[in-house]
């Protein structure tokens, strides 16, 4: 059985694997958990069982990866935002520490779903839940992440 | 399908798109830190050359492809996942070195390709006239039939032009210097002008 050579897979995939880990993290750690997701791709490539839908596979690693990072630096990103920040990034920090105050199961629906794409049917796959249950969570994320940062600015 | 992020504000997705710059810095250094966790298995680069854009591509253990179809080289890339890992990822610096020489050789500045070489690809009869190959001294030619004889299968004179139209190394192992009996140049995998060329850079005496 053939498999595509990995760099198509990264080329395909780069872009959306970068969106999810830089809605839990900053541009820097983003960076490594981006590195991360695929160096952990790259080494289960070959074993990967044939018929495997790779985007659901990248997301669910990404997420994880972000996951890591983000439990070691929860103090830094939870807690001080520099004073001045440009507009763009003071946005993007809100993202990242209004997500990281999700409940873990709204925060990854938002993240598979918004951030990485995923229909819902394949979150629900990923989360072994129900397709409701997580189109719930991700509705409810989203409206707790708008109340959470109308309330940080 | 997706509820838009977007809609009512206070946030959107937008500003989460890596720029251009970025993304080719992250997938350079991807290509490094698989190598130096040894999960780096094919590293490939185009070259362009006066023979057209070539397709270099190694293993941890050498140079282990040349192809001519650097611009296109999807089916190339393919094919070496297939035959040897699809652990492949374009890493232009970790070939820095094998592309010089095969500049140098095209460009006459060299007359042996210089660096490390991983015949993983030519097997059986195909890997003996491989090896034979590197024996023609530069400058000079050897008819199929001769190739044949020095690999031992003298009457295996069709094999042999298979054997260099397979060659996984044109250019840096010389399966441009066998010519046809006759002195006629015969085929060559990156088309017969590019061969003439390697022969006349060389300065061997073939006729046309």
């Amino acid at each position: 059985m053939s498999r595509a050579p990995f760099e198509r897979i990264v080329e395909r995939h780069g872009a959306r694997v970068w969106r999810v880990c830089r809605a839990l993290l900053d541009e820097a750690d983003a960076d490594d958990a981006w590195s991360e997701t695929f160096l952990a791709a790259l080494e289960a490539y070959p074993t990967l069982a044939h018929g495997a839908r790779i985007e659901g596979w990248l997301v669910t690693i990404a997420h994880r990866k972000a996951i890591d990072v983000l439990r070691r630096r929860s103090r830094l990103v939870v807690g001080e935002v520099p004073e001045r920040i440009a507009p763009d990034r003071a946005r993007d920090l809100d993202l990242a520490r209004a997500l990281a105050q999700l409940p873990q199961r709204q925060r990854e629906a938002v993240v598979l779903h918004h951030l990485g794409g995923l229909p819902f049917a394949e979150v629900a796959a990923q989360l072994q839940s129900s397709t409701d249950a997580v189109r719930r969570a991700s509705s409810d994320g989203v409206r707790r992440l708008r109340v959470l940062m109308g309330e940080e600015r | 399908m997706t509820e838009p992020l977007s809609s009512g504000v206070p946030f959107r997705a937008a500003p989460l798109e890596p720029s251009a710059d970025r993304v080719v810095e992250l997938r350079a250094r991807l290509a490094d830190r698989a190598a130096e966790r040894g999960l780096l298995d094919v590293a490939y680069r185009s070259l362009d050359t006066e023979l057209g854009a070539l397709l270099l591509a190694s293993t941890p253990a050498g140079l282990v492809s040349v192809t001519f179809d650097g611009a296109a080289p999807d089916a190339t890339l393919e094919r070496l996942a297939t035959s040897l890992s699809p652990r492949i990822l374009e890493a232009p610096d970790r070939l820095d070195a094998a592309a010089r020489a095969i500049d140098d050789l095209i460009a006459g500045r060299a007359r042996a390709f210089v660096g490390p070489l991983d015949l993983s690809l030519a097997r059986g009869f195909g890997r003996d006239v491989i090896e034979r190959l590197r024996e023609i001294p530069y400058g000079e030619t050897r008819s199929y039939a001769q190739v044949a004889a020095a690999a031992g299968s003298p009457r295996a004179v069709r094999a042999v032009g298979t054997a260099c139209r397979r060659n996984p190394l044109p250019v840096a192992i010389p399966c441009h210097r066998v010519v046809r009996s006759d002195g006629a140049l015969g085929q060559y995998v990156g088309g017969v002008e590019a061969k003439q060329r390697l022969l006349r850079i060389e300065g061997a005496g073939v006729a046309h």
